[in-house]
């Protein structure tokens, strides 16, 4: 089933177009931030903390001013004046603590990273060579580095703030049902999941180049961004800029995952700075900074109890989480966990609920959104959760699913903490990947291998996941307080030769919406996609958007393209029924042309009313020329995809070695424009998932330094690291919007990470293993195994 | 100092500072932003080049030691407006998303090609064990390269 009437029987969505971005990305033709050359411009280079947690002390810049090529070097205490605190969009409560976090420290530095000074020189290597020899001395403070430590306030991190707990939110609708459901339970379970902090990585560093007309009082931003249109509004209010001045463009950007969905110190910085000197300022982040420079995702510690009753029927989900926000709230920072808040019954029938987070300062780089953002978390603690009932109950984990599943009919469903999710088949992706699988020969491996004690054992882990994603309806956003609106724009022209140009409000940096959209608005025009030209990412040609984030783009802006090429058909309608002399009810709108019913020689061909539109010649009385229509959109609703993954390991049991043999993932995105992207979306996300599940990981020391700041250390998966994946998908159309899609951006991830290490605890359930911390490294299992042994013994 | 060498066919001599890395002179003295840059440790491959026909990172190199030597970029890759058998089978497959690695991992698939023409799917994933990327989870960028093996010109560069 499709929801979009197509007007002709060619139809272009559904199709497996090869994509138009490809070509300048595949010849180095393509300009991200760093490929822009500027005349003129000054390189930045940025003196960062080496200490987590002290006082500042004497800050010496003149070794960095007397080297060649040095123009200038600031401290904090110098561009005080010049900026306001970077900015946080969503206090989540009244009371959120929010500790000022200014673009260069003053007074203290919170973590290692902390920018303190930035110099400014004609070359990169100039600027680099300066900053080393920039002098800053530390007057050491107690690093708060562990979050539940954190939490205990035994060092206080900020001294204004009194604590550091940034704020406790609450979503128990019914206590006195979660207490019952408890009290009459007859299995529970509880567990205490970690999500590590994950370094985003986006192959492509962050970057910014501001280029002022000093005497215009313009500035043009182009920036490593998921979000220029929010960064315009923001960098406009932290600088004092006047909106109308700024520019801001996002070039070609290399990957984002969240990491770039932020307004960050040296954006700020490189603007204020491009007006203090009158010249362009340009700052290129080395990947070993970025570590640290740059937002990290997840930083959670979960605690979850189930309540079942004696065949395993979930009927309670209680969970407290303990938030890692980092040093400083950064735009979205304190919205993160909420965006799992309501999620953590997962697919399954529960009818009551309750969830608290207490979100806490430490000292280390702050945390914010990472692929997923909150839903990866809420997936991992569920689908981990539902693996140790099945477990308690003594089920296979596929049973303890369809026993719990939401059932297809009861779609809208409303949730017991407070969602109406749209629609979906919990159990039809279920059965399908089982028998995508072959699920009963995996578990008959796995029987054989325990029965003869092989060394390498097989594991077989079930994950089905779903998420909360089209952000967002705005009256919902508004009662999180979160600060912004979820809607997205778009704007749909006919030129005069009947090509067709498309703005959209989003921001693409690898997901193809200039091929998307193109295919949406070819598919209803009846064109092709070449004849449609897709705009964005520059505020000037694109004055509104809410940008990409959160996999909302095809669901709200992909949406907002479709309603504004309505729109542009009507009028077109109008037209050719004016042109043709006959009614609009006599027209029907066919390969691109209006043609007459029931006379076929009476047509006019799009372009024809688009030329007609244009001249104005002989338009229907107060009609405004040209062919042209926008749409802001405001989703009604979230759009919920789902699926079930299953992970297939060999665990060595005796060094401790994970092998990921098979993966077989099944999504259900409701419509699909473009499968090709979507499997594309769906291969990626996946090893992001199980590279947090097995190797991911930006490991602290105990005095707050990230061990793990390099691609040496940190552990990005290479094609040597993972399989093929065996992908299928079902389709259960959205509601929600009219084309019935949904988002695949970052389903992969989230429900990758509880596959895999679901598969690797089943492996290891016999030597009574009952939890792997993530990363599951060689180490870990191994001592899982040993400790798990020693405590039968 | 003073560096010669060929790039993409065409002879070139420039001054330069002798610490300047390969990569920053191709992207900056010779012009060609191709070649994008993803780490500072030698480990993304983002900045793999053809040196004498062989990949190499170009980050790992100083510019004085390519004196004398054929470099091929990416922009040096496609015949005129025909794109090399390698482009089109990355853009077939849905090989890349966001591009940034892509002119590495293109370059370094060819390399692998021109070693081995007709590998497994494990020799494929060994191969380009060198280049990292964060969109595409590699599945596709393999079965391009699997796909580019089997076309009558992918394994030569």
């Amino acid at each position: 089933m499709t929801a979009v009437e197509a007007p002709t029987g060619d139809r272009v969505v559904g199709t497996r177009l090869r994509r138009r971005e490809d070509p300048a990305l595949l010849t180095g033709e393509a300009r991200y931030v760093a490929d822009l050359q500027v005349p003129g411009t000054l390189h930045a280079a940025f003196v960062r903390s080496t200490a987590a947690h002290a006082r500042i002390g004497r800050i010496d810049l003149a070794p960095a001013t007397a080297m060649p090529g040095v123009v200038a070097a600031f401290t904090g205490a110098d561009l005080q004046g010049e900026w306001a605190a970077l900015p946080c969009a969503w206090p989540v409560t009244a009371d959120m603590k929010n500790p000022a976090h200014l673009p260069l420290a003053v007074g203290t530095v919170n973590y290692v990273g902390d920018a303190v000074a930035v110099v400014l020189a004609t070359s990169e290597y100039a600027a680099r060579d300066a900053a080393d020899a920039v002098v800053v001395e530390y007057d050491p403070l107690p690093a708060v580095v562990d979050v539940e430590d954190a939490a205990s306030d035994r060092v206080v991190i900020h001294e204004e703030l009194g604590t550091n707990v940034s704020y406790t939110w609450e979503l128990t609708p019914d206590p006195a049902a979660v207490d019952a459901a408890f009290a009459g339970a007859a299995h529970t379970v509880s567990e205490r999941y970690i999500q590590q902090r994950l370094i985003p990585s986006a192959m492509e560093p962050r970057g910014v180049l501001v280029v002022p007309q000093p005497f215009g009082g313009d500035f043009t931003v182009y920036s490593a961004t998921q979000i220029p249109h929010i960064l315009k509004v923001m960098l406009a209010l932290t600088a004092g800029i006047d909106e109308t001045r700024l520019r801001v463009v996002a070039p070609a950007v290399g990957g984002g995952f969240g990491s770039k969905l932020n307004v960050y110190a040296e954006e700020v910085a490189a603007l204020v700075l491009a007006r203090k000197l009158r010249a362009p300022i340009r700052w290129i982040e080395e990947r070993t900074e970025g570590a640290q420079a740059t937002i990290q995702g997840r930083g959670q510690v979960q605690y979850i109890d189930l309540a079942a009753d004696a065949d395993g029927r979930v009927t309670a989900v209680r969970v407290r989480l303990v938030a890692d926000m980092g040093a400083y709230l950064q735009l979205v920072t304190p919205g993160i966990p909420l965006l799992g808040a309501f999620l953590y019954s997962g697919v399954y029938d529960v009818p009551a609920y309750s969830f608290r987070c207490t979100s806490v300062f430490t000292n280390k780089t702050p945390t914010d959104a990472y692929r997923g953002a909150g839903r990866p978390e809420a997936t991992y603690a569920i689908e981990r959760a539902m693996d140790a009932l099945a477990a308690e109950v003594g089920v296979d984990p596929a049973e303890i699913r369809r026993r719990n599943f939401i059932a297809p009919e009861a779609f809208p469903y409303s949730s017991a903490s407070g969602l109406v999710y749209d629609s979906g088949n919990f159990r039809g992706a279920l059965d399908k990947c089982v028998d995508m699988a072959g699920y009963e020969q995996l578990r008959a491996e796995q029987a054989r291998r325990r029965a003869e004690g092989a060394k390498v054992q097989l594991g077989i882990g079930v994950s089905s996941y779903f998420e909360m994603c089209g952000l967002a309806p705005s009256r919902v956003l508004a009662s999180l307080n979160y600060s912004a609106g979820g809607w997205e724009a778009a704007t749909v022209r006919v030129l005069p030769t009947g090509k067709v140009q498309v703005v959209t409000g989003t921001a693409p940096h690898g997901q193809g919406h200039e091929t998307s959209w193109a295919m949406i608005v070819a598919d209803r025009l009846g064109l092709s996609p070449d004849d449609v030209d897709v705009l964005h990412s520059d505020t000037a040609i694109a004055p509104y958007g809410m940008d990409t984030y959160g996999s909302r783009s095809l669901a709200v802006g992909g949406t907002a393209v479709y309603l504004a090429t309505e729109k542009v058909l009507d009028k077109a309608r109008s037209i050719a029924a004016h042109q043709l002399e006959v009614a609009e009810e006599d027209l029907e709108y066919a390969r691109g042309a209006f043609n007459v019913r029931g006379t076929p020689d009476k047509s006019v061909p799009l372009a024809g009313v688009a030329f007609e539109a244009f001249t104005a010649h002989n338009l229907p009385d107060g009609m405004e020329p040209n062919l042209e229509a926008s749409t802001h959109w405001d989703p009604p609703n979230f759009t919920f995809p789902f699926g079930t993954h299953i992970a297939v390991v060999e665990v060595d049991t005796e060094t401790g070695a994970v092998k990921l043999a098979r993966y077989v993932a099944v999504d259900d995105c409701g419509n699909q424009i473009n499968p090709l992207i979507v499997e594309g979306q769906v291969h990626g996300g996946i090893v992001q998932g199980v590279a947090q599940a097995l190797w991911e990981d930006a490991v602290y020391d105990a005095d707050g330094n990230l061990l793990s700041a390099s691609l040496m250390d940190y552990l990005v998966p290479s094609a040597a690291e993972v399989p093929s994946f065996e992908t299928g998908s079902t389709v259960t159309p959205s509601p929600t919007n009219p084309m019935g899609v949904k988002g695949i951006g970052e389903a992969g991830t989230i429900g990758s990470a509880p596959a895999v290490v679901n598969a690797i605890v089943d492996a290891l359930s016999p030597y009574g293993v009952h939890d792997i911390t993530m990363p599951a490294t060689p180490e870990r299992v191994w001592k899982a195994i040993e400790h798990a042994q020693e405590a039968r013994a | 100092m003073d560096v010669s060498m060929t790039v993409n066919g065409s002879p070139r001599t420039d001054s330069i500072e002798p610490r300047l890395l390969l990569v920053h002179y191709l992207r900056e003295v010779a012009g060609l932003t191709g070649t994008n840059i993803g780490c500072d440790t030698s480990s993304c491959g983002a900045c793999t080049v053809l040196v004498d026909g062989e990949s190499v990172k170009s980050c790992t190199m100083l510019a004085a030691q390519a004196d004398g030597a054929d470099i091929t970029t990416i922009e040096g890759l496609a015949d005129g407006e025909r794109l090399h058998p390698m482009q089109e089978a990355f853009r077939e497959h849905h090989g890349l998303q966001c591009g940034y690695c892509t002119p590495g991992m293109v370059m370094a698939a060819v390399s692998l090609l021109k070693e081995i023409p007709d590998p497994t799917e494990a020799q494929v994933r060994e191969g380009l064990e060198g280049n990292l990327c964060r969109c595409t989870g590699y599945h596709n960028i393999v079965q391009a390269v699997l796909a580019a093996a089997k076309t009558p010109t992918g394994a030569v560069s």
